[in-house]
């Protein structure tokens, strides 16, 4: 059982607050994605958990113990790091027996172990080279397979995949996922990369200047997000947002348009939908096409609506032309609203 | 036709700009090797051919010359002394840099640059300004005409460089590598032991070559602070007015080649510490 609790953990370098009172608890087993672009914590909570840096104030526990007093190699924890950190002058075998070796167990029971998960991240011709003569993906199995030897209670990892090029990563996101899912550890894997995090994370944190501001299933952050900011940062494109000003209760006028809307006095309130919940229909919302990108798989059009930018994705069969007037019409329950002054979701 | 004339005229730049470069290249080599090469032919010549004239300028290959040298007195206690001494200044500018080095490059504190500039400016001070003062000092607590003594100020001269040179190497080494080990169990003693150290080795020893080359090359200290048991340098210089032509070639010869040969096994090492990249 490795269940991760964050108690008020906040940190501060000088006077620049790098994190506010994060409050997280991570289930046993469970896969959770710090995500968050670059400069929001996500990597100073991931090294307070790992103890390579030390929390100005609050408490980290693990499995039941509080640890944040310990050493590194006292918590129970493995890593993987962004630049893969495999040592240069040990061979594969080495550096991922590298420490089974520490834990000084005998021989054979490293060489077992080390062979176990190098067949696990199909690595096990590579045993006898060196780091040098290794490419990138090579030397990220090495480092993965290095924790894993570890049997850790919880795994850490940190932007692994971001150095390896796209078709290479999305190869590794899938092994790593299943890998994971088999070792029954518990992970914590921190990325910028809103479709790494979407495939991988059976939780996602989604981190904004030192505060977590969602935490919750990837479908959840995606249908449903708590903030504005996660709505306009998860999604590619993000989510559309018009103004919107009451119309009697519940109703909310839009661009023209009367929408059923949450039920509360607010002086107005900001309409969102996602670009591929529209469809073109004979009432909606009338835009005006700017650009039209054909993507194969999808058209994705920007247009105006009012003063407001607001991009769409067709059907690659809908013939758009710049310049057109498009009638567009959204699915009304996937319609979201939040309130321009708190930024937070309105129910 | 400007456009042909202004080609014309920069490829002549050029051209001209590379002669100069060339000639240049070609004089600086010369300066510093037509005297080594001077050298070697009168060490290797014998001692008739070194006092006659004109002189050959291919090297006889006659050892008489170095035989004369090894056979004159107190030059063999002479070299011994500079060899222990520059040993001494190696392993005491090591065991006292490297540290210094590796903080330098890991940690943060409160004037770490005023740190880095006074190690740079222990070289500032002109030797024999602290001489007089370290020789009364060195006489007043008996370390006067001692090799160990004398490895003390050898070490100071050496230790800025040796500080550099493992700042930069520690600093090539990223500290990801350290902390991957310290999450693999290791304490950051035995993740310098196993992971660093053997990394950082190869330079190590370019350093510490680097300091015994400064300690074997210093003549100021040397002469000043030893009676006894001088070193090569200081045992040359004394003699220096007396001692026959053939002695003085031999004697520059045996203390050229040494520094040579070390200089030029960790030349990649003394560029990275010139934070010119060498890798």
């Amino acid at each position: 059982m490795a269940e991760i609790q964050i108690k008020n953990v906040a940190k501060s370098f000088g006077a620049y607050q790098a994190l506010n009172n994060i409050n997280l608890t991570i289930a046993d087993q469970e896969f959770m994605v710090l995500l968050g672009a670059s400069g929001c914590g996500k990597s100073t909570l991931l090294r307070i958990i790992a103890g390579l840096e030390t929390a100005t104030s609050g408490e980290v526990w693990i499995g039941g113990k509080r640890i944040d007093h310990l050493s590194p190699k006292d918590r129970g924890i493995a890593m993987v790091f962004q630049n893969y950190a495999v040592f240069p002058h040990l061979t594969v075998f080495e550096n991922i027996g590298f420490g089974l070796r520490m834990q000084k167990l005998p021989n054979d029971e490293v060489t077992q172990r080390v062979e176990r998960v190098a067949g696990l991240m199909h690595i096990e011709m590579l045993l006898k080279r060196y780091s040098g003569e290794l490419s990138g993906g090579q030397r990220q199995r090495v480092a993965v397979a290095r924790a894993l030897a570890m049997e850790p209670d919880v795994i850490l990892m940190d932007e692994p995949l971001s150095n390896l090029d796209a078709l290479l990563r999305m190869e590794m996101r899938a092994e790593l996922k299943g890998v994971l899912a088999e070792s029954k550890t518990t992970a914590i894997y921190v990325t910028h990369d809103q479709v790494e995090a979407m495939s991988m994370a059976d939780r996602i944190s989604v981190m904004h200047e030192g505060n977590i501001v969602q935490a919750a299933s990837p479908i959840e952050v995606y249908r449903d997000p708590a903030a504005k900011f996660v709505a306009s940062f998860i999604g590619n494109p993000p989510m559309n947002f018009l103004p919107a000003t009451p119309a009697g209760a519940g109703k909310w006028q839009v661009s023209g348009q009367t929408f059923d809307g949450p039920n509360t006095d607010k002086a107005g309130l900001q309409f969102a939908i996602r670009p591929e919940d529209m469809a073109p229909a004979e009432h909606g919302l009338v835009a005006t096409a700017k650009i039209v990108e054909p993507l194969g798989a999808h058209l994705l059009v920007t247009c105006q609506i009012d003063e407001a930018q607001f991009r769409v994705i067709l059907d690659s069969d809908t013939v758009v032309k710049p310049g057109q007037t498009l009638t567009l019409a959204p699915q009304s329950d996937r319609v979201r609203w939040f309130d321009p002054e708190t930024t937070l979701a309105v129910a | 036709m400007t456009d042909a004339t202004a080609v014309g005229m920069s490829a002549d730049t050029r051209k001209s700009g590379r002669y100069l470069y060339i000639a240049s290249v070609a004089f600086l080599c010369a300066w510093v090797i037509v005297p080594i090469y001077f050298l070697l032919i009168n060490t290797l010549s014998s001692p008739e051919a070194v006092n006659s004239f004109p002189k050959s300028f291919v090297p006889e290959f006659d050892f008489s010359s170095l035989q004369f040298f090894a056979g004159f007195e107190g030059m063999l206690t002479a070299l011994k002394n500079s060899v222990i001494v520059a040993l001494m200044t190696m392993v005491m500018s090591i065991i006292i840099g490297a540290p210094a080095g590796y903080a330098l490059s890991r940690f943060e504190f409160p004037g770490k640059g005023l740190f880095r500039l006074l190690i740079l400016l222990t070289r500032a001070f002109p030797l024999p300004l602290l001489a007089l003062p370290l020789a009364v000092m060195f006489i007043q607590t008996g370390l006067d005409d001692t090799a160990f003594g004398l490895a003390l100020v050898h070490t100071t001269l050496a230790i800025p460089f040796a500080v550099l040179i493992t700042f930069s190497l520690f600093s090539g080494i990223p500290i990801e590598l350290e902390e991957a080990a310290w999450t693999l169990g290791c304490t950051r003693l035995t993740a310098f032991t196993k992971v660093v150290l053997p990394l950082i080795l190869p330079g190590i020893t370019a350093s510490a070559i680097f300091a015994f080359v400064i300690s074997w090359n210093e003549v100021f200290a040397a002469a000043v602070l030893t009676i006894e048991n001088r070193t090569l340098t200081a045992f040359l210089l004394q003699n220096l007015d007396t001692s026959p032509l053939h002695l003085k070639f031999a004697g520059g010869f045996i203390l050229v080649v040494p520094a040579l040969i070390f200089i030029f096994a960790v030349r990649k090492y003394l560029f990275a510490m010139w934070g010119i990249a060498n890798r």
